[in-house]
């Protein structure tokens, strides 16, 4: 371990090393890879961030955090909801190893509530499928899965075998669902490992699916008229989103739909009823939050309620958008209420966790959110990247337009939405958004990870395991933020990786009660002797002379 | 049949466990690197160690116009980041359906890079995940390895040496495998051995590719040695009977090694419980001229003495027994010894021959009225006990079947893989005389507990 007084370099010393570091680390690799790499890391610049390279397919040979399209849709957009069955079509492998993660949590209302997230339902596809074609057996699943359950809506995800033999099952959803009837709801989604570049690709596809399937069929306005919201982006990591939910209550914020944490097909398909989507995770979900303004006149705003001044930030942002005194009034008095106790943890901790360092590698926001809670620790986070963010992610949406759309992109089906008839509903005048856009609000709008990280930090896109090994290496981290991947690798190094994908034991993170759980858990971790003793006693000379002082 | 809660995995995974047991080599899939990526967070989480795992990273473009290119920029990439001795490629889905001839791709690259120092060996297994269960990709991986290095040409002297083939189990059992071989004074190439490599200490300093491993001239001196001995009894045979079907015969390490270089192969059960420990004690008593070691025999006396100690807490006991199919004969060989009743063995590995194996190992022992299924779901371990009005004391297997302990009240052993719910996967204790004194503490104490727990008195005396 290193000492700390080595570690708290001045502003520019830090700059030029992790400059170097770039430039040693892009050495290291064959010429056309180095200049693919070098492309992908940047040093931050939160005035004019620089251009990244993003979602670009991963090297082969070079191992990636990176999943698939298939886990992107089933494992992430559509894991979490419970009442669905969600059928893997394809060898048994893809279906196994995405059943009932940490990531899976949900609470059903009563025990009749349908909760279908502990089965994995699969077509366990044979080589004579693969031969004779699949689809007939994926029709004999739906009549099995339905016979057992009842439940009111069937999903089909592809595996890549499925779209090699040409299944089509979009067909057989089609077929099915008139062989079944009394309205049941079932639909595909063309989620094959091999497309799109990672698992980006299929949240990109389970969000059309849901706009087209499940979103705004149940038109019945139920529970309050006032203060609608739906959250856009909360997987209910580690339960992140019961305690969302609590704060929402409290405040007297009816929350109508989470996409997807804790979540019911009822829930998506009422949630055009809402009158303020709020997004979390801008990578996987800001193409259901476009459609539905498009479609149904919905506001969108991002949110970070990771974090215990970004969650105060998000209710604040809620009663402005509303706002009436009376939610005003309310979130302010839970927020000083809830403040109180996040106040007294976060000073604890930051007796340990102040000035030191942190690194942070996942998902498509996460390595943005999490900053938030280090920056509330006292922490620097040195060094941050996605696993499947875009350039707006890091560079902010303004560069949409610059994007270029490649081969990868375009083989995801690109839905185009148009205002719907009867349900478009502007939830507010061209003035009145004028005039909140005038008071700082600003819709439609995410300015990425760079924008908040200090000037001169590492930023680096899907970070390969050889970089990470070196980043380690070189800086000694105090807590690595990443996933069961990258968790031991990192740890038998000697440096603490907290994983946030699923949180490991922790969580939840979000909200006022989750900020003080990450306080706790960063303060146990930054804190652990253990590392210590990785070097026996005798294996120090000290030791050897005490040992034979008589 | 379709498939509600599975028990089994994919082949590939296999493969990669078995990839791991050979000194400086780096696993590569061929396919979609959603499966490297899905594969070793599942093999991660079970033995909490790093588990690197390549992709040729396969796109849609590759689909249409063969992986060729990634495979190659791939082993480019493997080399220039690791250069490991071996690079062990298994198919996946994806290669398999668009019919990529991996040999083939090996040839070239070597042709291509002919005369180049430090070029790693590469060998190839076909795992297509549509085809048998983690078992037979396991197996299989084995058996390409194998394939690829044994030539008798390792350095060690022929006959001197047998070939231990261990099959899926844990780090900790390779251990205690190699620990009898040695108490023995047995020479002998165990294979694969990830004891080291899927089971490390803290190492300060981060090694790209773990220390450990069957080392390559160990492989090579296969083909040299006395004989084989190989456990478990079904091993990949699933690859040649019922639904799965294979254009390619099918076989084990040591049967293709008796046919190519005449070495004897012998084949025992997983060495759980008294009998089949003895069984493999005996086969090395044999084949070393040497008789069993003092140790072994005071082990086997007290793992006796233990039973006798022990026996009426689970006597007549019902336990439910699942898992790989080789492990799932082994543990019903130990509950029938011990007096449990099983009413289920249940696995969801297709070789056909769980039955008769079972009849073989157990002979008069059989308990005729335990309920037998092969390539079955946990939903139907479930229906068939429902079925049957039956309702378990025990289970016995991995950590899926969790859910319906739970649902019925029962406690777990838990063995085998996925371990997710417990540390110490890594470390599962369950071959040999000693291994079979854990695994029969856990059953007793696993039913008292039970009893304690669910008792209205609080007997701290049972």
């Amino acid at each position: 371990m290193i000492d700390e007084k080595d570690k708290l370099k001045d502003a520019d010393t830090l700059t030029a090393e992790l400059q170097e570091f770039r430039d040693e680390v892009v050495a290291k690799y064959p010429k056309k890879v180095a200049k693919k790499r070098a492309r992908g890391i940047v040093l931050s610049d939160p005035s004019t961030p620089p251009e990244i390279q993003a979602n670009v397919r991963t090297i082969p040979g070079i191992i990636t955090q990176r999943g698939c399209t298939y886990a992107g849709c089933k494992g992430v957009v559509l894991g979490p909801t419970r009442d669905i069955v969600n059928i893997t079509h394809g060898p048994i492998g893809c279906g196994f190893y995405s059943w009932l993660t940490r990531r899976n949590q949900t609470r059903p209302t009563s025990d009749s509530d349908a909760n279908f997230i502990p089965y994995c339902f699969s077509t366990d596809m044979q080589d004579s499928n693969i031969v004779f074609g699949g689809e007939e057996k994926l029709k004999q699943a739906i009549r099995e899965a339905y016979a057992l359950f009842h439940p009111k809506a069937i999903a089909i995800f592809s595996t890549c075998p499925v779209g090699l033999i040409g299944d089509d099952v979009h067909r057989v959803a089609r077929h099915m669902m008139e062989e079944i009837g009394g309205g049941i709801n079932i639909f595909g989604f063309s989620c094959e490992g091999y497309r799109g570049v990672s698992q980006s690709a299929g949240h990109h596809i389970a969000n059309n699916g849901l706009f087209k399937n499940l979103i705004g069929r149940d038109d019945e306005v139920r529970g309050s008229l006032k203060y609608r919201v739906n959250l856009l982006g909360e997987y209910n990591i580690g339960g992140d989103a019961f305690e969302l939910e609590r704060i929402f209550e409290k405040c007297g914020v009816n929350l109508l739909a989470s996409f997807s944490g804790n979540s019911t097909i009822q829930k998506f398909e009422n949630a055009h009823t809402a009158d303020l989507n709020m997004v979390m995770c801008h990578r996987s979900i800001n193409y259901v939050a476009e459609m539905m303004e498009t479609a149904f006149g919905i506001p969108w705003i991002k949110v970070q309620p990771i974090g215990a001044r970004s969650t105060a930030k998000m209710l604040r942002k809620i009663a402005q958008y509303f706002g009436e005194q009376e939610l005003t009034d309310r979130v302010e008095a839970v927020i000083a209420e809830e403040m109180a106790a996040v106040d007294a943890a976060r000073e604890k901790a930051r007796r340990r966790t102040a000035g030191k360092l942190a690194m942070l590698f996942v998902g498509g926001s996460r390595a943005h959110h999490y900053q938030d809670l280090f920056e509330e620790l006292g922490m620097t986070t040195v060094a941050a990247g996605y696993e499947f963010g875009h350039r707006d992610d890091y560079e902010g949406r303004r560069v949409i337009p610059s994007i270029q759309i490649d081969a990868d992109s375009r083989n995801i089906e690109e839905i185009t939405v148009s205002r719907d008839a009867t349900r478009y509903r502007p939830r507010k005048t061209e003035e009145e958004l004028k005039a909140l856009e005038a008071d700082g609000m600003e819709f439609n709008e995410y300015h990425g990870l760079m924008s908040q990280m200090e000037k001169g930090m590492l930023v680096i896109d899907d970070l390969s395991h050889y970089e990470m090994e070196k980043l380690v290496e070189k800086y000694h981290p105090d807590v690595f933020c990443a996933g069961i991947k990258e968790k031991f690798c990192v740890q038998k190094m000697g440096i603490p990786l907290k994983q946030l994908h699923n949180y490991d034991v922790g969580g939840p993170y979000a909200g006022f009660r989750g900020a003080i759980n990450f306080y706790k858990d960063i303060e146990m971790m930054v804190g652990a002797t253990i590392w210590k003793e990785v070097k026996a006693p005798w294996e120090s000379e000290d030791f050897v002379e005490a040992t034979y002082v008589y | 049949m379709t498939s509600v809660n599975a028990c089994k995995q994919c082949a590939p995974l296999g493969a990669c466990v078995a990839f791991k047991g050979i000194e400086g080599a780096l696993p590569m899939l061929h396919g979609s690197q959603g499966c490297a990526t899905y594969i070793r967070r599942y093999l991660i989480s079970h033995f909490r160690e790093p588990v690197d795992v390549a992709s040729s990273s396969l796109g849609e473009e590759a689909t249409i116009f063969g992986g060729g290119r990634n495979f190659s920029v791939g082993i480019d990439n493997i080399i220039s980041q690791y250069r490991p001795k071996v690079i062990a490629i298994a198919s996946t889905c994806l290669s398999e359906t668009i019919g990529e001839d991996v040999q083939r791709l090996i040839g070239e690259y070597r042709a291509a890079h002919r005369g180049e120092v430090g070029l790693p060996e590469m060998l190839f297994a076909s795992t297509p995940s549509y085809q048998g269960t983690h078992c037979e990709g396991f197996h299989e991986a084995v058996c390409a390895a194998v394939k690829a290095l044994a030539n008798g040409r390792g350095g060690k002297a022929a006959g001197r040496h047998i070939n231990l083939f261990c099959s899926f189990v844990s780090p900790e059992d390779i251990r205690h495998l190699k620990e009898i071989l040695a108490d023995w004074g047995v020479s002998a190439v165990v294979f694969p051995d990830y004891s080291d490599t899927l089971d490390g200490g803290s190492w300060g300093a981060y090694r790209r590719i773990p220390e450990g491993g069957t080392p390559l001239e160990a492989i090579r001196s296969c083909a040299c040695a006395s004989a084989s001995v190989e456990l478990g009894y079904i091993l990949n045979a699933g690859g040649r009977s019922g639904r799965v079907r294979r254009n390619v015969a099918v076989q084990s390490a040591g049967e293709y090694l008796q046919g190519a270089f005449g070495v004897a192969c012998r084949r025992t059960g997983l060495p759980v419980g008294v009998g089949e420990t003895d069984k493999l004690l005996r086969l090395l008593a044999q084949l070393s001229g040497k008789p069993v070691p003092e140790k072994y025999r005071r082990q086997r006396s007290r793992l006796l003495d233990l039973y006798a100690d022990g026996h009426k807490y689970v006597s007549m006991k019902k336990a439910v027994i699942y898992g790989e199919e080789d492990l799932a004969v082994a543990l019903v060989a130990f509950a029938v010894e011990v007096g449990i009743k099983p009413v289920l063995c249940a696995t969801g590995g297709e070789s056909g021959k769980l039955q008769e194996t079972l009849r073989e190992t157990l002979g008069e022992t059989y308990p005729e009225e335990m309920a037998v299924g092969q390539g079955m779901t946990f939903e139907q371990m479930e229906a068939t006990l429902q079925a049957a009005g039956v309702r378990p004391d025990l289970l016995i297997g991995n950590s899926k079947g969790y859910y319906i302990a739970r649902r019925l009240d029962v406690p777990i052993v838990r063995v085998g893989f996925p371990i997710h719910d417990r540390i110490g996967a890594q470390r599962c204790r369950l071959l040999g005389y000693e291994g079979t004194t854990i695994l029969f503490e856990q059953a007793v104490n696993a039913l008292l507990d039970d009893r304690q727990r669910k008792s209205p008195v609080g007997y701290k005396y049972m």
